[in-house]
């Protein structure tokens, strides 16, 4: 019995979200008792995969396959399958990441395993195997009852602290087989947003609405965001309007966040925007409309106009930037 | 092209959510319900390649007779056909499987689903979906164009995008970007109406998972107001009190 971590690199590197998960799948481990083993999907180097040993990971399962460089959903779902046989592991565990969304499903019906898929917590009874989630958008929770054999979990990013202690993890190079229709698809081209944080994985994010105004005035909200080192975001009227790609679009039907700082500008809360954004740590709401209802939503409030209180706070953000 | 769309039917996204007293199931009392905002974006894109490859649009629900007025509305919207799986949809697993059972006997060239469903938020029929049938499957897809028997899409990654290039069959979460949704038409609300709406029972099905439990998030403290000629109180704040930078 084990609990199996699919440990997601990008570019032969770890994310945050992966030592996260790895946290976690430990922390499970011992709710639930046996071994701790991540599987590594790609070229990551070995000292970054002994690493994995300080959050909690006995073991390293290493698939290095040509064919295994970027993502194919269903080749990682094989993979993830074959290892989480191999060990035994009765929990297996994904960050709900764009990545881990393409392969919990796969990897559940392989296994035949209930999925909770968005896991914000760590189980509150493992028998029954009972886990909490966001449903309706974030504007409710719900506990989901895992009843199969292999219980199989994505964990929401940014949900679960990084348990760092030290010790390497051991790396046993690991072969699965796979299917020729596991290459039906493959990748042709990934486009980064170039130089910007992924706005899923951000600690920070500062986001603004229909109170600038215009798309020109986006200058002082990126600013504020590279002072912050955030990523930045926009409610859906101005997605809409074409001011700002759809990528940035948080809220009910867009990007669900849940940063550690989440700064709305100019933006009033319509319960489809707060639905998005309700998991952020802290909230703070810059509107120039006192009845705005974001600020019943938010932290910490300033009624003013977006024009003067930014600039300001540019100003106040960067004397802190030099003397911390 | 034979191309089948995957529909829920949520909650319209202006619901104040709330629970019954024994917290074991939403509150559905005066509540609208609508297709799901993805879904139709799914449908749309449906359309649309119908248009310009020919073929057929057929949408699928898994649900009781309270979405069939939902079905009637994406026929509205210009879907050839409609089913309905007639079952409460417990899971995602549930779900995908009893659309499996149904596409095992029709064989479509086009899976499509909404990136996620806003109710349950957890996009995973798509991927079982393309597991149950052994496909390929891509979640999150902003655009998609098929030439031939190959299709070519664009899907969200953690801080950029990634181009796809799939065989066909395939089955793709809509997101996004990958069409407009439309609006129904007063012709197309009066043809939907003898349009073919198939109702189908279900398989039977293993249950791996449930929702228990609801609540309701926990409520936000009051919101400190700072004075707009004082904003370095605020940089102090989130640096002391909420150790958010």
């Amino acid at each position: 019995m084990s609990v199996l971590i699919f440990a997601e690199s990008w570019d032969g590197k770890f994310k945050k979200s992966t030592y996260e998960a790895i946290s976690y799948g430990s922390e499970i481990a011992k709710q639930v008792g046996g071994n701790v083993t991540a599987v590594v999907i790609g070229n990551v180097s070995d000292e970054d995969m002994k690493s994995l040993g300080k959050y909690g990971a006995q073991k390293v399962l290493s698939v290095k396959n040509d064919k295994l460089n970027s993502l194919n959903p269903s080749a990682f779902a094989s993979a993830i399958a074959q290892a989480a046989q191999k060990e035994n592991a009765k929990v297996v565990i994904v960050s709900y990441t764009y990545s881990g969304r393409s392969v919990a499903g796969r990897v559940a019906v392989k296994l035949k395993g209930g999925l909770v898929a968005g896991a914000t917590s760590l189980p509150s009874s493992t028998s029954p195997f009972t886990i909490r989630k966001k449903c309706f958008s974030g504007k409710g929770l719900t506990d989901v009852t895992v009843s199969s054999d292999v219980k199989v979990i994505g964990l929401t990013p940014n949900s679960f602290h990084i348990n760092s202690g030290s010790g390497d993890a051991s790396i046993e190079s690991f072969s699965p087989t796979f299917a020729d229709t596991d290459f039906n698809s493959s990748s042709k081209e990934t486009k980064k947003t170039s130089g910007k944080i992924a706005l899923t994985e951000a600690e920070i994010v500062v986001s603004a609405g229909r109170g600038l105004k215009g798309p020109e005035n986006w200058g002082m909200v990126e600013q504020l965001a590279e002072l912050l080192g955030a990523a930045t975001a926009c409610s859906k009227p101005v997605a809409d309007v074409g001011w700002r790609p759809h990528h940035e679009h948080v809220g009910q039907t867009g990007i669900t966040i849940g940063p550690n700082l989440y700064i709305a500008i100019g933006i009033s809360g319509a319960i489809q925007h707060l639905a998005g954004v309700s998991s952020s740590k802290v909230m703070v709401v810059i509107n120039i409309d006192k009845e705005a209802p974001f600020f019943k939503a938010a932290n910490y409030g300033i009624c003013g106009d977006a024009f003067e209180v930014v600039p300001k706070l540019i100003e106040e953000v960067k004397k802190f930037k030099s003397a911390h | 092209m034979k191309i089948l769309v995957c529909i829920a039917q949520v909650p319209d996204t202006t619901t104040k959510i709330t629970f019954t007293p024994d917290k074991k199931a939403f509150n559905a009392q005066g509540v609208q319900f609508i297709i799901n905002p993805y879904d139709e974006i799914a449908l749309t894109r449906a359309l649309e390649l119908k248009e310009s490859l020919g073929g057929t649009v057929t949408v699928i629900n898994v649900g009781q007779a309270n979405t069939e007025p939902n079905l009637r509305k994406a026929l509205a919207i210009g879907a050839d056909d409609a089913i309905r799986v007639n079952a409460e949809p417990t899971d995602a697993y549930f779900v995908a499987f009893q659309i499996t059972e149904v596409v095992k006997k029709n064989q479509y060239d086009v899976i499509l689903t909404g990136k996620e469903s806003i109710d349950y938020n957890g996009g995973q029929v798509p991927m079982m979906l393309g597991e149950l049938l052994g496909i390929p499957s891509v979640s999150v897809a902003t655009k998609l164009d098929i030439i031939g028997t190959t299709a070519t899409l664009e899907r969200e990654i953690d801080g950029g995008k990634e181009v796809i290039e799939s065989k066909l069959p395939f089955v793709a979460g809509a997101q996004k970007g990958m069409s407009e949704p439309r609006i129904p038409n007063m012709r197309g609300i009066m043809t939907a109406r003898t349009k073919p709406l198939v109702v189908v029972e279900p398989s039977a099905c293993d249950l791996l998972s449930s929702s228990v439990r609801y609540d309701l998030p926990p409520a936000k403290g009051e919101c400190k107001m700072i004075d707009s000629n004082n904003v370095g109180e605020l940089v102090n704040l989130l640096h002391t009190e909420a150790k958010a930078i």
